[in-house]
């Protein structure tokens, strides 16, 4: 589903990702870890279309980037810590507004749907900037379902939340990913992405310095092998 | 995955071409039907604009002391001096809602062309610069008890209007992504539209001071010609100014 060969990333003459090859597969849950400054929000903005590559080739559903960047963007539903949400317009007219950005058919029972998937219909009328971090959150996952992407990218989705909001974000973030979708998260919270990724990447120095499926390491060495990857 | 090509193939190139278009317009109103919708809500870009504007007015007032002759001569100076002053503070507030919650990259995610933004953009700042001059207008005439009720004056301020928001809101785009935002929009903006400027405020005063038509008409030309322009600039060159 996402194909990354030889990645590079310039900023001038700073080189953040140093030849990255990176590939997910249909209905994988990625996560994607690593310290601050390692290139992860970097990496995740190419592939949502939002930065192009200085060299390499990033394909997703078939679809090269940032030639094809069309065809990727209507498969794509983005969250990153910021929630991509006007403060001044209700639940409600913000889903309306990016569902008509993506040509949502059937427009107010998907509204309706994706309200209740993150427990906000109750508050569908009531303007976003009322809203608690949390509460924001949830409607920006929202949000990014909205037109039913293959493909969902996560960056740091928890940064900012209490407990009791991370815990809710994960029961959406379970649910999300439970509908076959393919997702890429970045995080620093080890615990969190233990329970939910089915694949963990390290990503260090602006290359993947290592990757294990869930299922060939044991929960509580997850923090042992992301120190010797970054190491 | 390889995409499905036999699923685009059956599709007609006209049918392909008028659904982009469609797709551009209905981004285009949803653009500027999210501008208007959360402007009329908190009502923060009029109301500082507007503000800003009638101070500006009330400061000339009080420190030009003049006669009617030489109110006749630097009225569309003092007019196009707070144009764009108040076009300013709008402009960088449109942008910088787009940037203070990152939806900014919510309107790059969508699939459509990104050309419709920047129209969606522009359409919304034309209509609050447009309502903000629709209200000066009229406290100046009272205040310099002028008549500024005359239909070549209002065609200049709409079509200077248009060019000023054309290139503003390009440059506003290019500057929201800088730390220094606030001052940057006007060292970037003010050089580049001062031919707008300079015919807007020849052809306000022309019809102002009575001028035969054939002297404001090529400031009126040159106004159609700085609109159209600077719209195509922006509309190849948007796409380029909101990457990374």
């Amino acid at each position: 589903m996402i194909v990354v060969n030889k990645l590079v990333k310039r900023f001038g003459l700073k080189t953040v990702l140093r030849g990255l090859d990176f590939r997910v597969e249909p209905g994988e849950f990625v996560a994607l870890l690593g310290p601050n400054g390692a290139g992860k929000t970097t990496f995740l903005r190419i592939l949502a279309s939002l930065s192009r590559p200085t060299l390499g080739e990033v394909s997703i559903a078939g679809y090269r980037l940032p030639a094809q960047a069309g065809p990727v963007r209507r498969r794509l539903g983005v969250v990153s810590h910021l929630p991509l949400l006007y403060g001044d317009l209700t639940a409600e007219e913000n889903l309306r507004f990016y569902g008509r950005m993506y040509g949502v058919p059937e427009l107010n029972r998907r509204i309706g749907e994706v309200l209740e998937l993150v427990g906000l219909a109750g508050r569908r009328r009531d303007l976003v900037r009322t809203f608690s971090r949390g509460m924001q959150q949830r409607l920006a996952i929202g949000r990014a379902v909205l037109h039913d992407p293959e493909v969902m990218l996560f960056d740091e989705p928890h940064t900012g939340l209490d407990q009791d909001a991370c815990n809710m974000l994960d029961n959406v973030l379970r649910e999300v990913a439970s509908r076959g979708r393919t997702v890429v998260m970045t995080s620093h919270d080890l615990a969190r992405t233990a329970d939910l990724a089915s694949r963990f990447d390290v990503l260090s120095r602006g290359s993947i310095a290592a990757s294990t499926h869930r299922d060939e390491i044991e929960p509580n060495q997850l923090l042992a092998y992301y120190r010797d990857a970054i190491q | 995955m390889k995409p499905d090509l036999t699923v685009a193939a059956p599709q007609s190139m006209p049918s392909a071409r008028s659904s982009a278009f469609s797709d551009f317009w209905r981004a285009l109103g949803a653009v500027v039907w999210k501008d208007l919708a959360a402007e009329l809500r908190s009502r923060e870009l009029l109301s500082s604009m507007l503000v800003f504007a009638l101070l500006v007015i009330l400061i000339f007032n009080f420190a030009l002391e003049l006669d009617a002759n030489t109110r006749a001569n630097v009225t569309s100076g003092v007019l196009w001096v707070t144009f764009t002053f108040a076009g300013t503070l709008g402009l960088n507030r449109s942008m910088a809602i787009e940037k203070d919650r990152g939806c900014l990259d919510g309107l790059l995610l969508a699939p459509v062309d990104r050309s419709a933004i920047y129209f969606g953009k522009a359409v919304g700042n034309l209509v609050f610069m447009l309502v903000v001059e629709a209200i000066v207008l009229p406290v100046y005439s009272l205040l310099y008890n002028t008549n500024l009720f005359n239909p070549g004056l209002l065609l200049v301020v709409l079509l200077g209007s248009v060019g000023y928001v054309a290139v503003g809101t390009l440059l506003a785009s290019m500057a929201v992504q800088t730390r220094t935002r606030d001052v940057l929009l006007p060292i970037l903006l003010f050089p580049v539209v001062i031919p707008v400027v300079i015919a807007a405020v020849k052809g306000s005063g022309g019809f102002l001071q009575g001028i035969p038509m054939d002297e404001i008409i090529p400031w009126i030309n040159l106004l159609i010609v700085y609109d159209i322009i600077f719209i195509s600039v922006a509309f190849m060159v948007f796409d380029y100014v909101v990457e990374e």
